[in-house]
């Protein structure tokens, strides 16, 4: 290794040091949803083998979670695929506003490491591009603890939820709509939020009542953005590009 | 240990899907401008799904359901998201025990 390699491979130690402490608070408060996750996943009768693979190919909470509260026995495949891409779709504004922070990046380096966009590396990478420029080591920093954090407690809740006979008892079956709740709260950008989201319960409780399956979710989620739409242009148009 | 290759192809789906939406954002950012009425659009999906899933449930089920979910919306800007969702599943099973109902 000669002076200028090893200089680089240190940089690139430290680099993903400082991505792993930075991440670890939210590594740490992580772990509790991806017990209730596992938990909620062997009610639904999912084995730990696929409770592990659907966490470690997927890595994304709100989506697995929409996705398990759909769950029927024989699953339908088009309506969990259809659900992840909508609940997902974020992703699209995500990594469209972090992609001028990867333009210095090997493209397929760049492509991998969308894998791991789930919506806690996106934030502080998008912190991080705007402050020093990211690197690809710091980014493996926050992302690898994240995503063996989710695919380690997700594995594990996935044991204990096994073992609960009774969930209704205890009010297990409503943490779904406790997750998605909370969720929503938290997506909450002022007082322009309210209008699609009434359109969005509205047409659903109707579509519930009169559509079979999942329609609702699809039946919801239209009204919602067409509402946004009518509402009037984005108020992120600024920083648009 | 096992895995059913129903289970494992819907498994797949979801992660199909998760990724085509991860990379799109790349992909888009160098041929489609995106803002207006077409951003707005795609900024509620997110919202309007949730408020999709939860409708039923936190309106439509029961009285139980109805006001562990006004609590949950009312306390969780103020406290940690998993003190919310304890607190809607603690007032859910309490409420069934007292006035029946629920499942």
């Amino acid at each position: 290794m000669s002076d200028g390699e090893r200089r680089r491979e240190s940089t690139r130690r430290s680099e993903f040091a400082a991505g792993a402490v930075l991440v670890a608070p939210l590594v740490l408060s992580v772990l509790p949803f991806g017990l209730l996750l596992g938990t909620l996943a062997a009610q639904r009768g999912l084995s730990p083998l696929e409770t592990f693979l659907m966490s470690a190919s997927v890595f994304a909470g709100s989506a697995q979670f929409a996705v398990l509260g759909q769950w029927s026995t024989p699953v339908a495949i088009a309506a969990v695929g259809a659900t992840a891409l909508l609940v997902n779709l974020r992703h699209v504004l995500m990594a469209a506003a972090l992609a001028p922070a990867l333009g210095a990046w090997p493209r397929p380096g760049a492509y991998g490491a969308m894998f791991f966009l789930a919506d806690e590396v996106w934030a502080l990478a998008l912190r991080r591009a705007v402050r020093d420029g990211l690197t690809p080591a710091f980014y493996l920093g926050l992302a690898l603890p994240m995503w063996t954090a989710w695919v380690a407690s997700t594995t594990l809740g996935n044991g204990v939820g096994a073992a609960i006979e009774d969930p209704t008892r205890y009010g297990l079956d409503f943490a779904f709509t406790a997750v998605f709740l909370v969720l929503l709260v938290g997506l909450w950008r002022g007082p322009r939020s309210l209008a699609p989201w009434v359109a969005s319960a509205l047409a659903a409780v109707a579509a519930e009542q009169w559509l079979p399956g999942a329609w609702y979710i699809l039946a919801g989620a239209l009204a919602g953005c067409v509402t946004a739409a009518l509402a009037g242009a984005s108020a992120d148009d600024a920083d648009a590009r | 240990m096992h895995a059913e290759p129903r289970v494992l192809a819907a498994i797949a789906a979801m992660a199909i899907a998760t990724y085509l939406t991860r990379i799109a954002g790349l992909w888009l950012v160098r041929r489609v401008i995106l803002r207006g009425r077409l951003r707005a659009a795609l900024e509620a999906v997110p919202g309007a799904i949730l408020a999709a899933l939860v409708a039923p449930s936190a309106i439509a089920t029961g009285t139980a359901e109805s006001v562990a979910a006004l609590l949950c919306v009312a306390i969780a800007a103020r406290v940690p998201m998993m003190v919310a969702i304890v607190a809607g599943v603690a007032t859910v099973a309490t409420l069934r025990a007292a006035i029946g109902g629920g499942g």
